[in-house]
């Protein structure tokens, strides 16, 4: 049995939702031109996850496993709602520019896969922190690829501006493909070749092997 | 557990689940409703003052608004109406329902159908003159339908700014209408020319010793149909078919 500690570490390098599992693409795609969207996106995402995993977890022996996914969606799709009032509320101008993304949290792999995974077979507390921890991997890869996607595509950190742009009278020309969805791709990539190199173990086995070539006696 | 896929247990499981999700769901919204509409006045507030190019950061919106006042025109004769209450009053919305809105034959700006009644926005100065006027102004761009405000000063023939709060044009490309290097071109601008709408974006930028050159912004590079957009809007909501009518009733004090 992993211990709590193991749980809430492990998905962010070791076991990253995105980099290892390539769960939660869409979104990262979506909300990472600034710094600031993100930070909140990545939030939401975590409260999501761990308390879906949470109620899941604390419900996962009442669970008709006919039904199961329809009431794993439903709790998921409550607190995705609850997220969204609460944003509207406080955050009114980036749950603006969230817009949609926020209610497409319902649809992130992330959360169904580790509600799925872990939160049906394991009890409450351990589950909600592989939610936070979970939630904890897919922010650092978004933060990441945010940084970029912000410095280089317009400049900015946060809004405060790093790198004055040329159309504002200073002298770095930004990078557009940066701020268009592919860019986030690249910068996944990366993420993914790092994280990769530096551990080994991460390397998939390859799907198919070529043959050795016949030996020259054969041939000859 | 064998039991967990009765059919009774499975019906028990849902209902309740649904029961207890709907609760939490109704609760939040109902609780967090009258803090959310707050935020949305004050964001549309914040628009039209900054559209106005009148806001100001280090003083409150709702006391920088206390000095603008709402009104209802009625677009068909360009006339103020009482009609409908400006506080509760959604001109888009009311631009969806064919009872409420007039078809566009010809429709320069691409809205499809116009609201009968727009919502207009008077700053009147200390001693109760009118000083600025700001009206909604919408039209498609490239990708997106710009929403905006144009605001002209009280001759309502010079522009006193325009500023667009919702768009979903290429950023660095048709998103630099947000630019406030580029903005602050259109203060000064006039509007009619010999009662026609003569303001237009042009292709490439204006040149200063032309006849014209107070009728024309700079267009924006690598943003051609957006300028072209933006153009197309102003035309058709300065114009005939817009707020052409209302200016003119003002201009003769008959609104």
């Amino acid at each position: 049995m992993a211990t709590i500690k193991e749980t809430l570490i492990t998905p962010i390098f070791k076991d990253n939702p995105i980099a290892l599992q390539i769960l939660g693409i869409c979104s990262a795609l979506a909300v990472t031109t600034s710094m600031q969207v993100t930070v909140v996106m990545c939030l939401a995402l975590v409260a999501v996850t761990a308390f879906s995993n949470l109620f899941i977890s604390s419900i996962r022996h009442h669970i008709p496993g006919s039904i199961r996914i329809i009431v794993q969606m439903t709790i998921i799709a409550s607190l995705v709602i609850v997220v969204d009032q609460v944003l509207k509320a406080v955050a009114y101008e980036i749950s603006k520019q969230l817009s949609v993304f926020v209610g497409l949290i319902i649809t992130n792999c992330i959360v169904m896969g580790r509600a799925e995974a872990f939160a049906m077979k394991n009890p409450p507390l351990p589950s909600f922190f592989d939610g936070v921890g979970n939630g904890l991997g897919y922010s650092v890869v978004l933060l990441a690829v945010a940084f970029f996607r912000e410095l280089f595509g317009s400049g900015k950190l946060f809004g405060m501006e790093i790198m004055p742009l040329v159309t504002e009278g200073g002298w770095y020309n930004p990078n557009g493909l940066l701020l268009l969805p592919p860019s986030a791709f690249f910068l996944i990539g990366g993420f993914i070749w790092v994280l990769r190199s530096i551990d080994r173990e991460q390397v998939e086995e390859p799907d198919f092997k070529m043959a050795r070539h016949t030996v020259a006696e054969e041939g000859a | 557990m064998s039991s967990n896929d009765s059919i009774r247990k499975t019906l028990l499981v849902a209902l309740s689940l649904c029961i207890v999700c709907s609760v939490i769901v109704s609760t939040a919204a109902v609780m967090l409703k009258p803090v959310q509409e707050v935020n949305k006045t004050l964001d549309r507030k914040r628009n039209i003052l900054a559209a106005a190019g009148m806001l100001e950061q280090d003083r409150s919106v709702e006391e920088q608004f206390a000095q603008v006042k709402t009104r209802v025109v009625d677009l068909r004769t360009g006339e103020f109406t009482d009609d409908v209450d400006p506080a509760t009053y959604e001109p888009l919305k009311a631009a969806k329902n064919p009872a409420r809105s007039t078809d566009l034959e010809e429709d320069p700006a691409n809205i499809g159908r116009r609201e009968d009644y727009s919502l207009v926005y008077l700053v009147e100065n200390e001693s109760g003159e009118l000083d600025k006027l700001i009206l909604p102004v919408r039209g498609y761009g490239l990708w997106s339908t710009l929403y905006g405000f144009i605001a002209l000063e009280s001759d309502a023939n010079t522009v006193a700014g325009l500023g667009f709060y919702e768009h979903g044009e290429t950023p660095g490309l048709g998103g630099e209408v947000d630019n406030p290097r580029w903005k602050a071109q259109w203060p000064g601008k006039k509007v009619y020319r010999d009662g026609e709408v003569e303001l237009k974006v042009v292709k490439g930028s204006v040149d200063a010793s032309s006849d014209l050159a107070p009728w024309r912004v700079d267009g924006l590079s690598g943003a051609t149909l957006t300028s072209r957009g933006v153009s197309q809007l102003v035309q058709f909501w300065l114009g005939e078919r817009g707020y052409k009518p209302f200016l003119n009733n003002l201009k003769s004090g008959e609104a």
